[in-house]
């Protein structure tokens, strides 16, 4: 192990304190926290858990000191790190957050991390003494003109917690820092905090639906209660042991709990037609830059098609490519005649209406998809553009609300619902012009288990029911719920290959 | 300080020049005082003479002739544009030699022409090749340190700069994304705004994200900042700005000497 002097070794933990603490939003009715009292002694290493809308995140952001002034909310109660003002104890506290591509500051890799440096007035010198060593500890091993841009998701979380750790917190927050990476990502930013965590005494806590991640590396687990305050504290083994139900009813990953899937019927349907057929194709994200070609796929009716392999491969860009939305580079992507039902040429030439009823595609962004001022709008988009009768439109997007249990928000703006709520619209705003091939991005990307197994019910009922669904995906759960083939693009410019059929 | 390596940090840049070290705030004040000068009058002697000056200084630029063509091209057709319009359309003085509706060519409006050609010449190629070798980074500690403008100001530029590239990217899923939906066939109009009031909020969510990550990390602490990296402003930047203006003032003597200074306002 390396002598504490010479890394950037956190000064000592620092303590938090809430009493009868509060925060309310401006502009909204409910408390996002309210009547919490915890405490936190130097060098405890905590798991914040709670059903999403209990004030994990809320809390995390006070303690940062970035909630904002009066004008973003008002607060009960008193909040204290190291017995001050969290505003006051900016540089003591460092924050981590989930999405990586909002946490690179600045073009070059030694500049970004050294960025919370400067803010804090530390002299030159020491600047880059901690930048070099920072980098070290999480172990990205680059260049420091390397530009931030050619970073991976987990190399950009790993960045950003040496920015962090340049600054040498006392109090170190991660607020769900794996929830957007791959699996590969996800060992490598936990491999990097635990070395993190080895040699410093700095408090630690964070967020993250996934326990198991970083069960090992706390020895405290603390769950908010959504009707205020806390809910269960207490060792991990025992906390988890209690509270397993209620964990996962709030869509914690508790390890142990299985998901409880009705098995899929798997190879029931074959019809002698494939609805799709992708023949030598080559795909392109930017025309001109082809990332995997020679690819020949066919997709069918009442089966599903995961997608995998490592980033960059082309997965999203072959999804696309299947979607008629994006361009073969070379090849085609050939519709089967009763699936093209009267639609002219192959996907690609398509009318955006034609889509509607064949082909339904769920990004992974659903902020990219989400076009109207209501719920119950945004799922009466296709349907109004397929110019059905008020009648059936209605009737449909009721049943949609009522089975992506949305019917309590159906006035809500999109923009507002939370992560899991927004996947399920985006899912629904596709359902319900009942295409018969489903194209999904990354549709469990940083869901709770709750919205998680949902998902995976709706699609395993949708593919037994006659539905074709093409996934892209990393998560290894998912594609083992409901893969017939696994499609894996190998990520160099050589042809793919399916690695396996069940 | 040795880490910090300035060396080779441009690998994704033109072949490093005598220009690339150069402190980027002296590449804007040159290109400023020479620009701010030719714009005052418009007569071919002024930019003539800046032009001469300049052609002498590329070829100590250390630009090949092919990097500098690429990058240069766009002034290259910007010039000519501007000048045959200005010939076609151009005040109309002594002789007319060609006429067709509202053109009309005149000596006067080939005087103007050319001088046109001349001045976007003379202005537009030294910005290009001053600025095609500053990186954005430099300029920011450069602007923050040398000129000392606020750090908000320069670094929340910096940052929102970078987000640039996303929003390519946002554009681009929000158009697929649409076409998706169903209602990509028609009104293209109506979808363009519709796409670009969506890039908007998108962005703004961004940025208020960017925002909390850079508070997070100390933004806006109300302590003296200090900088990574020094922006050194020594006798070769002073050198920089004392060309562009000796430039300036010889093509304006010239210019009046001759009798040609025309200014504009006049």
């Amino acid at each position: 192990m390396p002598t504490r002097s010479a890394t950037p070794s956190p000064d000592a933990g620092v303590s938090i304190d809430a009493r009868s603490w509060g925060w309310r939003h401006s502009g909204r009715r409910a408390w996002a926290v309210s009547d919490l009292n915890l405490r936190i002694e130097p060098g405890e290493r905590v798991l914040l858990l709670g059903a999403s809308g209990s004030g994990k995140s809320t809390l995390v952001h006070a303690l940062a000191g970035v909630l904002g002034g009066d004008e973003e909310g008002e607060y009960t109660g008193q909040l204290r790190v190291d017995g001050r003002d969290p505003r006051q104890a900016r540089g003591r506290v460092g924050l981590l957050l989930q999405d990586p591509d909002s946490q690179v500051i600045l073009a070059r890799v030694g500049d970004d991390v050294a960025f919370g440096c400067e803010n804090l007035g530390v002299p030159r010198a020491e600047i880059w003494r901690r930048v070099d060593a920072s980098l070290r500890m999480v172990g990205l091993n680059l260049p420091l003109n390397h530009p931030t841009s050619a970073l991976s998701g987990g190399q950009k979380q790993r960045l950003a917690l040496a920015g962090v750790l340049a600054m040498r917190p006392g109090l170190l927050l991660l607020d769900e820092p794996t929830a957007n990476l791959d699996p590969e990502g996800v060992r490598d930013v936990r491999g990097s905090v635990a070395r993190v965590l080895d040699q410093s005494d700095a408090t630690f806590l964070v967020i993250e639906h996934r326990v198991s991640i970083w069960q090992d590396l706390v020895n405290r687990v603390i769950v908010l209660d959504r009707d205020g305050g806390v809910l269960a504290d207490g060792t991990p083994v025992d906390v988890l042991a209690r509270q397993r139900e209620h964990l996962a009813e709030s869509g914690v990953w508790v390890p142990g709990v299985p998901p409880l899937l009705p098995e899929r019927r798997r190879g029931a349907t074959s019809t002698p037609q494939p609805l799709l057929r992708a023949e030598s194709l080559s795909i392109a994200r930017v025309p001109g830059r082809v990332v995997a070609s020679g690819i020949d796929l066919q997709i069918v009716a009442g089966a599903a098609v995961a997608i995998t392999g490592p980033n960059g491969a082309g997965k999203s860009t072959l999804a696309l490519t299947l979607a008629g939305l994006n361009q073969p580079a070379a090849g085609r992507v050939i519709a089967g005649r009763a699936f093209a039902n009267g639609a002219a040429g192959d996907p690609i030439r398509w009318k955006s209406r034609d889509l509607l009823t064949r082909i339904g595609t769920v990004f992974q962004d659903p902020e990219h998809q989400l076009i109207a001022a209501t719920v119950r709008a945004e799922l009466a988009v296709g349907p109004r553009a397929l110019r059905l009768t008020d009648a059936v439109i209605t009737s449909r997007v009721d049943e949609l609300l009522g089975r992506l249990r949305l019917d309590h928000l159906a006035d809500a703006h999109p923009f507002t619902l939370s992560g899991g709520e927004k996947r399920r619209l985006s899912v629904g705003t596709v359902l319900a012009t009942r295409p018969g091939l489903l194209v999904l991005d990354e549709p469990t990307f940083g869901q709770d288990f709750r919205t998680w197994r949902e998902i995976v019910r709706l699609l395993g009922e949708l593919i037994d029911g006659g539905t074709a669904v093409v996934a892209v995906s990393h998560d290894t759960d998912f594609v083992a719920a409901l893969a017939d083939v696994e499609y894996r693009l190998p990520g160099t410019e050589r042809s793919a290959a399916p690695v396996f059929d069940r | 300080m040795t880490l910090v390596a300035p060396d080779g940090r441009r690998a994704n840049h033109e072949p490093r020049s005598a220009l690339s070290h150069l402190n980027p705030v002296a590449k804007l004040g040159a290109s400023l005082v020479l620009a701010l000068v030719l714009v005052l009058t418009i007569d071919w002697v002024s930019a003539g003479v800046a032009l001469a000056c300049e052609t002498v200084l590329f070829f100590w630029a250390g630009l090949t002739l092919r990097v500098f063509f690429l990058r240069t091209a766009l002034v290259w057709i910007a010039a000519p544009a501007a000048g045959l319009t200005t010939l076609l359309y151009g005040q109309a003085a002594g002789t007319v030699h060609w006429s067709f509706g509202l053109v009309l060519v005149t000596d006067g409006s080939i005087e103007l022409a050319v001088a046109t050609v001349l001045r976007v010449l003379a202005i537009g190629l030294p910005a290009v090749v001053l600025f095609i070798t500053i990186d954005p980074t430099d300029l920011a500690d450069g602007l923050g340190q040398v000129v000392r403008l606020p750090a908000r100001f320069v670094l929340g530029g910096l940052a929102g700069l970078r987000m640039v590239g996303l929003f390519l990217d946002d554009w681009r899923a929000l158009e697929l994304a649409r076409r998706a939906r169903g209602i990509g066939d028609s009104g293209a109009i109506r979808r363009f705004a519709n796409q670009a009031f969506a890039l908007l909020v998108l962005s703004i969510r961004r940025g208020s994200k960017l925002a909390t990550a850079m508070e997070a990390r100390g933004f806006g602490a109300p302590l003296e900042r200090t900088w990574a990296r020094e922006s050194v402003f020594g006798a070769r930047e002073y050198a920089l700005m004392g060309i562009g203006l000796a430039i300036a003032l010889l093509s304006a003597t010239v210019s009046v000497a001759t009798g040609s200074w025309n200014f504009v306002l006049a």
